[in-house]
């Protein structure tokens, strides 16, 4: 593909790291570039189609082993599955000690979701929007979470859930309180303290999702660019960068998991 | 790579997850996990009772075991003193039967030997009368000198 004359590396590059976008324009759908000037609402449809995907791999494979669990001899599917459940249940346990039947679930759909979406960082760069091709469509990023929309909207939602856990717990009052009077125990100084606070909690969210954004992009721009070395990469650039992903994609599932549930448990933590 | 609808399309793909996930799977996987683990630790426990069970049977069995040589020795020893009894026992008995027998026998014999006697002693009167009839040539009055030969047979 790289050594394509039509194509430089440049364009390339940007082509790989080109959403396929879908809007209303004149009254009707539009696709890609007729997209420009839509601005907020566009939709990246691979993006979504994608996670949709794969988060729906994960509910069927799950659900469908949740509906025959059994507690005598597990399968070996059965295994591998209360596997990763239990790994979520011991991190949940081991930071979150309230009773909120809520955080487990959510760990467990944040952790394997994520995971299943880091792992399409693995399939070759050129695969799927080369087969994509064949049908007709002709941009296509198979990595939702290099996707800004994609982490985001995971880090909202634990935001939306670390607010509404904060206010249930502690109250308006005690939420705006426990904002107020730290870190400097004085009252004049309680303003302060205030905005310094609202910086940290809105920083939650947003680092959540720029530490998962941050890392995935910058791999796949990676692969991307080995990708551009043509021939090459199979004598050891690809490999050795595919072998350092299985750090990074469960690293960053694992992480935006726990830091998930520490949130939540902070949030529940009354002073 | 800016932000867009997509982002809130996500957000309700991952509320709806959530839910699923929440209602569907978590509650029967780790309800299998945790009945697991309370058959695996009701085995383990129940293991550890019939262990203890066992150690508890094995020491009572012993300890039976024990008394039951105890008893068996002292009834060994019971019926050798019982043995040691009977002989000792059969033994005076038949010394006393020997002593009784012997006793008869002297009895009879010293009552056969008075009767030989008296019998002698009559026969000897008889004899001494009838020498001294035979001496005197001449018949003598016995009943004039029965005194005289009671006496002599007193005498004999």
């Amino acid at each position: 593909m790289a050594s394509s004359a039509e194509i430089t590396s440049q364009e390339y590059i940007s082509h790989h790291l080109t959403n396929a976008k879908m809007c209303m324009a004149d009254g009707g759908v539009a696709f890609n570039y007729a997209c420009a000037d839509a601005g907020f609402w566009t939709l990246h449809i691979d993006t979504l189609g994608w996670s949709v995907f794969l988060g729906m791999v994960f509910l069927y494979i799950f659900r469908s082993v949740a509906k025959k669990a059994q507690a005598g001899v597990p399968g070996k599917l059965q295994c591998a599955i209360e596997m990763v459940v239990e790994f979520v249940n011991d991190s949940v346990k081991s930071s979150f000690h309230g009773n909120n039947p809520v955080i487990a679930p959510l760990a467990l759909t944040i952790f394997v979701w994520v995971l299943l979406m880091n792992a399409m960082d693995w399939v070759p760069v050129d695969l799927i929007p080369t087969l994509a091709g064949l049908i007709g469509i002709n941009y296509i990023k198979s990595v939702p979470t290099t996707d800004i929309n994609m982490t985001l909207a995971l880090a909202l939602g634990v935001f939306w859930l670390i607010i509404y856990y904060s206010i249930k717990v502690k109250g308006v009052g005690g939420f705006i309180k426990e904002l107020s009077v730290q870190p400097f125990g004085h009252w004049t100084l309680y303003p302060v303290n205030f905005v310094l606070e609202v910086v940290t909690l809105l920083a939650r969210p947003l680092s959540l999702a720029l530490r998962l954004f941050g890392n995935l992009y910058a791999g796949e721009l990676i692969f991307i660019l080995i990708a551009t070395m043509g021939v090459w990469q199979i004598f050891g650039p690809h490999f050795l960068w595919a072998a350092f992903h299985l750090l990074v994609i469960p690293l960053q599932a694992f992480i935006f998991m726990t830091l998930t549930i520490v949130y939540l448990s902070l949030a529940h933590e009354d002073h | 790579m800016n932000v867009n609808v997509t982002f809130i399309s996500e957000m309700i793909a991952f509320v709806v997850f959530v839910l699923f996930c929440m209602k569907f799977v978590w509650p029967p996987l780790i309800g299998a996990i945790e009945a697991r683990q309370k058959t695996i630790a009701d085995g383990l426990a129940a293991s550890d009772r019939a262990a203890k069970d066992l150690a508890l049977a094995q020491e009572k069995a012993t300890a039976q075991l024990k008394e039951a040589k105890a008893q068996a020795a002292e009834i060994v020893e019971a019926a050798k003193k019982r043995e040691a009894q009977l002989i000792e026992e059969a033994a005076e008995k038949a010394q006393a039967e020997k002593d009784k027998i012997l006793a008869a026998g002297h009895a009879e014999i010293e009552s056969e030997r008075n009767r030989a006697k008296e019998e002698l002693r009559k026969q000897v009167a008889v004899l001494a009368v009838a020498g001294a009839e035979k001496i005197l040539e001449r018949s003598i009055d016995a009943a004039a000198h029965s005194d005289i030969l009671d006496k002599l047979v007193a005498e004999l």
